[in-house]
C-alpha cells in the first residue's frame, strides 16, 4: 500500500443523510452526520435508542441506503453502489462487522473453524493458510484451539462474541464496525471483549465502536461522535468529551452515568439540562463545538 | 413520621409543577430511633423443595420510613427471590423455610391470600424490569391506574380519573393526560416504567421495591427514573428496596447495600462503607470492575471542573465530588479508613 493510501481516511462519511418510510409516513434517521475515521483510529459513536446509531452502522455496511451524502471507504466511494457491488465490497473484507447478538454475525451450522476461514477461502487464499491465520486470530481473541469444531450453539456468549471478533479480523479489513458489540456480555466478558479491541486499537486496526455505553467507550475510543435525535452534536477526544462535554446533552449523558459515587448532587443539574433538551427544537440545537 | 402516609392522597403526590417540599414527610436522616420499622425481614432463607436444596440462605434487613437499601448481585444470587418472598410471590415450589418477614409490623408468615390482596398496592409494591408484562396492552393505561384507585382505595369514577391524572404527572410525564388514554404500543420504555410506579403508589404504599426497574433502559432515561425514586422518598417518605446488578445504580440512590452471592449475603453496611472500605473479595471485584470500565475515572480530579463548557444559558458542568455526599450524621463518616 502506497503512503497516500494511509494518509487517507478509511472511513470518511459526508453529510449522510437516511430516511425511512415514504411520502408522509418519512421520518429522519440521520441528518447531515459527517464522520471521517483515519487509518488506525478508534472512533465511539455514543448514541441511545432512537438516536440513529444502529442507522448510521447499517449505511456504511451498505445494508440501509443513503438518501444523499456521500460514503467513502479506504478510498472507494461506496454511495452509489448496487447491492451487488456492496456484497463484492463485503467479500474483499474491505469493512467488516460484530453485531451485538454474535448469533447474527456466524452461521449457526458452521463450525468456529469453518467461521473463521470462510470468508478467506472466498478470497481465494488457500486452505492450510487459512487454517493457519483462523487458528491465530482466534488466539488473538484468547480462545483455545479446542474450540475449533464447536458449533456457536455450543459455546457461551462471551466465545460466540469473541469468535465474532476473530471471523471479523481474519480478512484483515481495513475497517471494523462493531454495533454494541457488548452490550449483551456479563461484566467479565465484557472486560475481556474490551481488552481485546484495545489490542487491536494498539494495533492499528481502525474501528467504528458504537454502543450505548460510554463508560465502555470511552476507554478504547480516540475520538468519540455523539449522536442525538439523528444528528452528530458533538466530536471530539473521548476524554474531552466525559470531562467537558459540550452540548447539552453529552452533559447531560455523562451526567446521568451511574458513578460509584453519589449523583445527588448533579440531579437538580440533570433536571435543568432535560428542560432545556425539551425546550429546545431541532432547529436551534446548537451545532458541534 | 410514624409510619403511616396522610390520609387524604391528595397531600401526597403533589404534581409537578406545584410541588413544595411536605412538612409531613420526615426525611431518612430525622434519626432512625424516631420511626417505626416498617419492612423487616429476619433471616430470610429460601429453599426449593423439587431439588430440595437452600437457594438463599438467610437475608436480614431492617427499613423504616424514607429509608433506602440497595440489594446489589449477579444473577442466580438470590436478590430476586429475596423480594417475591417479601411480596409473597415466590414460584411454586419454592418456600420460605426460615427466617420471618413483618410488613408495617404485620408478620407475613401466615397470611391468607385475601390478606395478601390487602397488603399488596396498598402497603407494599413493587415495579420490575419490563414495564410493558405488567400492563395490559388492550386497555389504555389511564384506566388501568384508576383501577388501582377505585379497588383499593374505593374512590368514585371520576375521583379516580382525576386522581390518576395527578399520579401521572406526580411521575413527570409531560402531558398527563394525553398519556392518560394511550395504549402501551404508544409509548417508550421510559414513559412505561413512569406508569407502572404510578400504579404502583397509586394506593400509598410505604414501601416500594424496585427490582432492575431501569436495567432496561437508556442511561438518560436510567438517570430521569431513579431521580423520580429519589423525589419520591423525599416527597412522601416512600420506603425504597433497590435491586440491580449494578452497585453504582444502588449507590446513588441507597443509604444501604446488601450484596449477595450465591444465595448468600456477603456484605451488608452503609453505602459509603461498603464502597470505600469493602470487606469480601467479590464487592471489592464488582468496585473494581466497575471502575475499570466506569466514567469515575476520567471525571476524577481537578481538570474535570477546570475545563467547563462556555455556554453561558446552561449551569456549570456537574462538579464530581471526590467522596459521596450522604444525607447522613457526620459521625458515620468512615473516610479515615478507621474500619
Amino acid at each position: 500500500m502506497s503512503d497516500d493510501d494511509d494518509s487517507r481516511p478509511v472511513l470518511d462519511v459526508a453529510d449522510l443523510e437516511v430516511h425511512y418510510g415514504l411520502r408522509r409516513r418519512r421520518r429522519r434517521a440521520l441528518h447531515g452526520v459527517s464522520l471521517t475515521v483515519n487509518r488506525g483510529e478508534t472512533v465511539g459513536v455514543i448514541g441511545e435508542t432512537g438516536s440513529g446509531k444502529s442507522t448510521l452502522a447499517r449505511a456504511v455496511l451498505g445494508l440501509v441506503r443513503a438518501t444523499s451524502g456521500r460514503i467513502t471507504i479506504a478510498g472507494e466511494e461506496v454511495t452509489g453502489y448496487s447491492s451487488q457491488q456492496w456484497r463484492a465490497l463485503r467479500r474483499r473484507g474491505v469493512v467488516q462487522y460484530v453485531f451485538q447478538d454474535p448469533l447474527r454475525s456466524l452461521d449457526p451450522d458452521l463450525t468456529v473453524e469453518e467461521s473463521l476461514i470462510e470468508p478467506l477461502l472466498i478470497q481465494g487464499v488457500p486452505r492450510a493458510e487459512a487454517a493457519a491465520r483462523g487458528r491465530a486470530y482466534l488466539a488473538r481473541v484468547r480462545l483455545a484451539d479446542d474450540l475449533l469444531g464447536r458449533l456457536p450453539g455450543e459455546l457461551s456468549g462471551g466465545q460466540r462474541q469473541r469468535v465474532a471478533v476473530a471471523r471479523a479480523l481474519v480478512s484483515e479489513p481495513s475497517l471494523i464496525i462493531l454495533d454494541e458489540p457488548v452490550s449483551a456480555l456479563d461484566s467479565a466478558n465484557r472486560v475481556g471483549v474490551l481488552e481485546i479491541l484495545k489490542e487491536l486499537r494498539d494495533a492499528g486496526v481502525s474501528l467504528v465502536f458504537i454502543s450505548h455505553d460510554l463508560g465502555s467507550v470511552v476507554g478504547v475510543a480516540d475520538r468519540i461522535a455523539v449522536l442525538y435525535q439523528g444528528e452528530i452534536v458533538e466530536v471530539g477526544p473521548a476524554r474531552t468529551i466525559i470531562k467537558a462535554p459540550g452540548h447539552p446533552y453529552t452533559r447531560l449523558l455523562v451526567g446521568s452515568a451511574p458513578t460509584l459515587r453519589s449523583a445527588s448532587a448533579s440531579r437538580a443539574e440533570r433536571e435543568a439540562l432535560r428542560a432545556l433538551l425539551h425546550a429546545r427544537t431541532e432547529a436551534d440545537l446548537a451545532p458541534a463545538r | 413520621m410514624t409510619g403511616t402516609l396522610p390520609d387524604n392522597p391528595a397531600d401526597v403526590v403533589v404534581p409537578t409543577d406545584t410541588v413544595v417540599p411536605t412538612n409531613s414527610v420526615v426525611p431518612a436522616d430525622a434519626g432512625p430511633a424516631a420511626a417505626a420499622v416498617v419492612l423487616a425481614v429476619r433471616d430470610v432463607r429460601i429453599r426449593d423443595e423439587v431439588n430440595d436444596r437452600e437457594i438463599v440462605h438467610g437475608v436480614s434487613f431492617e427499613l423504616r420510613p424514607g429509608q433506602a437499601i440497595g440489594i446489589v448481585g449477579e444473577s442466580g444470587s438470590g436478590k430476586t427471590l429475596t423480594c417475591r418472598a417479601v411480596l409473597g410471590i415466590l414460584p411454586d415450589h419454592l418456600v420460605v423455610s426460615a427466617g420471618s418477614v413483618q410488613i408495617a409490623g404485620r408478620d407475613i408468615g401466615g397470611l391468607t391470600e385475601r390478606e395478601w390482596t390487602d397488603l399488596r398496592a396498598s402497603t407494599i409494591s413493587a415495579v420490575f424490569q419490563d414495564p410493558a408484562s405488567y400492563l395490559n396492552p388492550s386497555i389504555k393505561v389511564g384506566p388501568q391506574i384508576t383501577e388501582v384507585l377505585r379497588a383499593k382505595l374505593g374512590l368514585g369514577r371520576r375521583a379516580a380519573r382525576h386522581r390518576a391524572i395527578e399520579l401521572l404527572a406526580a411521575v413527570r410525564l409531560r402531558d398527563p393526560e394525553l398519556v392518560y388514554d394511550q395504549y402501551v404500543f404508544e409509548l417508550s420504555g421510559g414513559m412505561l416504567q413512569r406508569v407502572l410506579i404510578a400504579t404502583a403508589i397509586a394506593a400509598d404504599p410505604q414501601v416500594l421495591i424496585a427490582d432492575e426497574a431501569t436495567t432496561a433502559l437508556d442511561v438518560t432515561v436510567q438517570a430521569e427514573i431513579l431521580d423520580l425514586l429519589a423525589d419520591l422518598r423525599e416527597r412522601i417518605g416512600l420506603t425504597l428496596v433497590v435491586v440491580s446488578h449494578d452497585l453504582a445504580v444502588v449507590a446513588q440512590l441507597c443509604d444501604e447495600v446488601l450484596v449477595m452471592r450465591q444465595g448468600e449475603v456477603v456484605e451488608h453496611g452503609p453505602t459509603e462503607d461498603v464502597l470505600y472500605h469493602p470487606r469480601h473479595e467479590y464487592t471489592r471485584l464488582l468496585i473494581t470492575e466497575h471502575e475499570q470500565y466506569g466514567l469515575e475515572r476520567y471525571l476524577d480530579g481537578p481538570a474535570a471542573t477546570a475545563v467547563a463548557g462556555e455556554s453561558p444559558d446552561l449551569p456549570d458542568s456537574p462538579e464530581w465530588p471526590a467522596l459521596p455526599v450522604r444525607r447522613k450524621s457526620p459521625d458515620r463518616k468512615v473516610l479515615d479508613g478507621v474500619r
